[in-house]
């Protein structure tokens, strides 16, 4: 049947002078194989975010309807998990030393980055601005722990002799570290939205008499300001969910900070330094998943307002 | 012979706005301007036709050094602008961009309020105390959007982005800006490439009415624009100026050989 069907069509071919209209070739099933294998690659991050949603949710929910009492969760700083007699679950100063790091981080590396994207977008040309590209990339993809190292082993005595302070693991060294780390994200990013800002803009300002930093400071800055407060955003996000370096340069004592020169401890830190310990499927281990639903929670809301702001200027 | 004829021969005002010698210019290795000498006349307005690439726009972008924001530009010779050469080493960039104002081919208008366009080229300069025009922001504003006949098409939404106007309005803005600092040329680089007709006319009666206030040098594709819409007219070829003439007379009675063929079409 096949064979005479081929035959026949091979006929009419052959009679008609061309190929018959729906004809198939290798070519045809490669593509359709391609867009099945892309589709599955693309919607997986999908499936994965959801996933790590719902398995973090199902450890940590547990604790959130049986044991949570949110005044003393979010208001206390009193966090013993491992007490014996009456654990207490308060992570306010936990909250208090992921804000304090992150706050002092965005402080380091909002002026940083956004002159450094300036320099590099507005001002460097030819192979300095190449070259700056590359390192800032390579300064990306810096290890944290590596981070954590340099803060453990240079920042902290650094600090305790210029500053006279016992201890050198604080929010300072944090924030510092932490502020150094998202630095290079956040230049990238704000680099791209200045990028993004059409450069008939700079030639109008620049025919006019303006100097190129009227044109960056009066045109460019104004016309890039969404994207740039994206990047920033970002930052905060990699600032917050950041874990190894804040866990090493803290000093990861719980307490709600007074100065920048004390330590303290993070909400991710806290997860990675005591989960090994719990018991599985126990009120720590699910406390510590709690936080996890926090942090996910948080970290998605930053995310996606970022995203948002940044697609606003698309449109605009 | 009076007080004023006496001091006008003191110090002639020069018949030329625009007066260059000799001027060879360069993108890295690519020569574009041959030792273009060319003399534009004040207070007219002056075409300039030739084929893509026959270095017009090089040459009209020249005259107020905006060509030198691509870094690779390297130029030999002089254009003196109302008497002042532009090329001298002592000569301050934005002065000279004070001076020659620049449309440009596509409309653009800077993302921020019609007013604050209009007032932009104006609050660069006002600072240095450099000659610009003295009234209030709001009277600024106004006549200079009444002089391109903008006025009571947006006297209601000076503070909307100009980046919403329609490209004619956008293009009569663009040229709207520069006057508030008392420019002495206007360089037009197609300017009504992107408009429709009707906006063209626009544009074109607006030039009309600006020439004997400014010297305008206009770059244009389309020759019936240039025959219509200028008095003198400059053919270019292959970086060269080629023809130089009253534009009547040369639309009549061209008379180089490579002058009469693009003007009836053979080539370009």
């Amino acid at each position: 049947m096949a064979i005479s069907t081929t035959a026949s069509r091979a006929t009419i071919a052959a009679v008609g002078g061309a190929d018959s209209f729906d004809r198939r070739n290798a070519d045809w099933y490669v593509d359709k194989a391609v867009q099945v294998l892309v589709f599955v690659c693309g919607i997986s991050a999908i499936i994965f975010v959801l996933g790590i949603f719902v398995f973090v949710t199902k450890e940590g929910i547990g604790f959130v309807f049986q044991h949570l009492d949110f005044k003393e969760f979010f208001l206390t700083p009193y966090w013993f998990p491992s007490d014996a007699d009456d654990p207490e679950y308060g992570i306010l100063a936990l909250m208090a030393g992921t804000a304090s790091v992150t706050g002092l981080a965005m402080l380091v590396a909002i002026p940083f980055s956004l002159g450094a994207a300036i320099y590099i977008a507005e001002f460097a040309t030819g192979k300095t601005r190449e070259a700056l590209k590359v390192l800032v990339e390579l300064l990306a993809a810096i290890p944290s722990v590596v981070w954590g190292f340099i803060g453990l082993v240079i920042m902290n005595p650094l600090i305790i002799k210029w500053f006279d302070v016992p201890v050198g693991l604080c929010v300072l060294n944090a924030g510092i570290i932490l502020g150094l780390m998202a630095a290079p994200i956040m230049t990238s990013i704000a680099e791209d939205a200045l990028k993004a800002v059409p450069d008939r803009y700079r030639e109008a300002a620049e025919a006019m008499g303006a100097t190129r930093w009227q044109v960056t400071y009066k045109v460019v800055l104004p016309a890039a300001k969404n994207g740039l407060l994206g990047g920033v955003l970002l930052g905060v996000g990699r600032g917050f969910g950041e874990t190894m370096a804040v866990l090493m340069a803290t000093g990861h004592a719980v307490n709600i900070p007074d100065s920048i020169f004390d330590s303290v401890r993070a909400l991710t830190a806290t997860i990675a330094a005591e989960l090994g310990e719990t018991v599985v499927g126990g009120e720590h281990y699910q406390v510590l998943f709690t936080i996890g639903i926090l942090l996910f929670l948080v970290t998605f809301i930053v995310n996606l307002s970022a995203d948002l702001i940044v697609r606003g200027i698309r449109k605009g | 012979m009076t007080v004023a004829q006496a001091a006008a021969l003191l110090q002639p005002a020069p018949d030329y706005a625009i007066d260059t010698k000799k001027l060879n210019l360069w993108y890295g290795t690519f020569q574009a301007l041959y030792d273009v000498d060319l003399r534009i006349r004040q207070g007219m307005i002056t075409s300039m036709i030739g084929p893509s690439g026959c270095g017009k726009s090089t040459y009209l972008r020249s005259v107020n050094r905006i060509n030198e924001r691509l870094g690779y530009v390297r130029i030999e010779g002089r254009i003196d602008v109302m008497g002042q050469n532009i090329y001298d080493p002592g000569v301050e960039l934005i002065q000279v961009r004070k001076q020659v104002g620049m449309v440009f081919q596509r409309p653009n208008p800077l993302p921020i309020s019609i007013r604050d366009n209009i007032l932009f080229s104006h609050r660069l300069h006002a600072k240095g105390g450099g000659d610009v025009h003295p009234g209030t922001p709001d009277e600024i504003v106004e006549e200079s959007l009444r002089t391109v006949l903008l006025w009571d098409k947006v006297k209601d939404r000076l503070k909307r982005k100009a980046t919403e106007l329609s490209l004619e309005e956008q293009q009569k803005l663009c040229i709207a800006r520069l006057l508030p600092v008392k420019p002495k040329v206007l360089l037009m680089d197609e300017p009504c490439s992107a408009l429709d007709p009707k906006g063209t006319e626009a544009v074109e009666e607006l030039l009309w009415e600006l020439r004997g206030q400014y010297t305008i040098l206009i770059v244009t594709h389309n020759m019936a624009q240039a025959r219509r819409a200028s008095e003198e007219c400059v053919f270019m070829l292959m970086g060269k100026v080629v023809e130089h003439a009253l534009t009547a007379e040369m639309f009549v009675t061209p008379i180089h050989r490579e002058t009469a063929d693009y003007i009836e079409g053979r080539y370009g």
